[in-house]
């Protein structure tokens, strides 16, 4: 993969009165990225998106994306970018094309109305087009969202969140077509999302931030697949487990039981030596599941 | 790119419902004026004129188009400001309201430009607010009455020339362009600094009424300042109808409003400029 940094974020912080919404933010997207931005609610992600996209002006910090300081070249970035921030929100008397229209000769293109159409088509609104977004569900205006943002066919396409809203269907069209944009257009794409698996499913890197910081970053699959993972077998017999456990090699590994379950931090590859240990100790074994440390981590920085 | 950006601005007060308001209460009440006028002007006139008719002797009548223009741009220039701050205080507020700040500030167009394309569309709202109000009250009212001089009683009695009146409502409706303009920078103004579409027109209209009664006082340091507030002045296009012009009042009005004007734009300018947009 190219390693040109498409965004560069340095010690970006950003105050509003006393309350610190973002601080000492780094971070950087790659050329082809789909970076997954990950965080709680409140964890400053749409913060960090409105300064990126230069809706608020950070009170300190750096952001650079194309190589240009977005301070100094705003405009010549933000017509390489396209971004859905939060809500979709369009202008509710105009149709869906008359709002694209708009959206487009803001973005300095003369629109046709075949790439209009076009535009429409991909996010499957084509047949609405003359209709009112008043008239939309929450679901079309976030399709609407998407197409605006890959109107102008920029180079970095920012979403927040962009299958909020949609139905099972719709997020995986949604899905399909993230990939889609990375795989045949090699789009950079900055994806916000408060869910794990979503990211998981399409990112290939990823950071977790939390009031504000950064709390880990990297590769998905390295940051999924690395550590150890919170295993827990559904037994028939969970005190005669855990005595069995507390007095083998396997002790360090205990975490606690419950009823019929025996709970083990484990890494994958040991799953297997606790099985037939307990197995071979007549112990049956009705199910067996593992929680990632990472997912557990975030689901209790979720849940804080 | 402003020419696009204010391209855009209009097509989307024209696309409002909001926005024929104006042009709808003016369309329904000048011709109501003038009806009011047709069937019993020469009895209203005769009561108006009582008084001088034991003074004076009248022959012929006063009644005609001019006349009628005359009471329609008086009258309607108290309630135009409402008109024009329904759209003007729209212009900002509006986007708030409806979180579309985000997708204009998210393109590569300037906050200079787009707030300038904005004033300017408020603007020229308000330019066709005026014309068209122009264009029924004296193009229909000459239709209707037909010319003849123009008789005013203010201070002083006055009676026009019919060949001396044209150019000087040419002159008080651009005077009235001048003042509901006004209005409406203040109204935008305003709708810079709230996020909703009723604060900029209540504000505006509030300011009006209490920046009248303070005209009305004559007390004090009231009395050595109150030539500075806009509404002192947004009735002057009147003096386009003395005998003789008051070019130095006519200036400081223009003077006045002018610098309202430029004050409420460059405020508007300066705070969304700043603004860190969280809506």
């Amino acid at each position: 993969m190219d390693k040109y940094p498409v965004i560069e974020i340095k010690s970006l912080c950003k105050m509003f009165g006393q309350f610190r919404a973002v601080g000492n933010l780094d971070l950087t997207v790659y050329k082809g990225d789909i970076y997954g931005f990950l965080g709680p609610n409140g964890a400053g992600k749409s913060t960090t998106i409105r300064m990126l996209l230069s809706l608020i002006t950070p009170t300190s910090g750096e952001i650079s994306i194309f190589g240009q300081s977005l301070a100094i070249d705003r405009n010549d970035i933000l017509r390489r970018i396209g971004a859905i921030v939060e809500k979709p929100d369009f202008y509710l008397y105009l149709t869906a094309e008359q709002n694209l229209r708009i959206l487009g000769k803001l973005s300095g293109m003369d629109i046709t109305t075949k790439h209009l159409h076009q535009s429409l088509d991909q996010v499957g609104l084509l047949d609405r087009a003359k209709s009112k977004v008043k008239t939309f569900s929450y679901g079309m205006k976030q399709r609407l969202g998407i197409a605006q943002a890959l109107l102008h066919d920029p180079e970095l396409i920012v979403l927040d969140e962009p299958t909020n809203g949609l139905d099972p269907v719709g997020v995986k069209e949604i899905r399909e077509l993230i990939l889609r944009l990375k795989s045949d257009h090699n789009k950079t794409i900055f994806l916000s999302s408060h869910t794990l698996p979503e990211v998981e499913l399409i990112a290939n890197r990823m950071v977790i931030i939390n009031k504000g910081s950064a709390i880990i970053e990297g590769s998905v699959n390295d940051l999924l697949n690395s550590g150890m993972l919170t295993v827990s077998f559904s037994v028939d017999d969970a005190r005669k487990s855990q005595t069995l456990i507390q007095n083998s090699a396997l002790a360090q590994s205990f975490l606690g039981i419950n009823e019929h379950q025996l709970h083990m931090k484990l890494s994958k590859e040991r799953i297997a030596d606790c099985t037939s240990y307990l197995v071979d100790n007549e112990i049956a074994i009705d199910g067996i599941t593992s929680t990632r440390s990472l997912e557990e981590y975030f689901l209790s920085i979720t849940r804080s | 790119m402003f020419l696009s950006v204010l391209s855009i601005e209009l097509s989307k007060i024209f696309s409002k419902g909001r926005s024929y308001i104006g042009f709808g209460a003016i369309t329904i009440l000048v011709p109501i004026v003038q009806a009011a006028m047709y069937s019993e002007g020469e009895a209203y006139f005769s009561l108006f004129t009582q008084g001088l008719q034991q003074q004076f002797s009248f022959t012929g009548t006063f009644l005609n188009g001019y006349l009628i223009a005359f009471i329609v741009l008086q009258s309607l220039l108290v309630h135009v400001p409402l008109l024009v701050a329904l759209v003007a205080g729209d212009m900002l507020a509006g986007e708030a309201t409806s979180g579309t700040y985000r997708l204009l500030f998210t393109r590569p167009v300037s906050r200079h430009i787009i707030v300038l394309a904005k004033y300017c569309a408020a603007q020229l709202y308000t330019i066709g607010l005026i014309l068209w109000m122009s264009v029924l009250s004296m193009g229909m009212s000459l239709m209707l009455f037909g010319p003849g001089e123009l008789f005013i009683v203010s201070s002083s009695i006055t009676v026009l020339q019919q060949d001396d009146i044209l150019w000087r409502f040419l002159w008080a409706y651009v005077f009235g362009i001048l003042s509901m303009g006004t209005v409406a920078s203040i109204a935008f103004m305003f709708s810079a600094l709230v996020e909703n579409s009723i604060g900029p027109i209540a504000m505006t209209m509030a300011i009006i009424i209490v920046f009248t009664i303070v005209s009305a006082l004559d007390a004090g340091f009231i009395k050595d300042v109150k030539y500075m507030l806009f509404t002192n002045h947004l009735i002057s296009w009147k003096l386009f109808f003395e005998e003789t012009i008051p070019m130095d009042r006519i200036m400081l009005s223009t003077w006045v409003l002018g610098g309202h004007s430029i004050a409420s734009l460059l405020i508007a300018l300066f705070i969304i400029v700043k603004k860190d947009i969280l809506s």
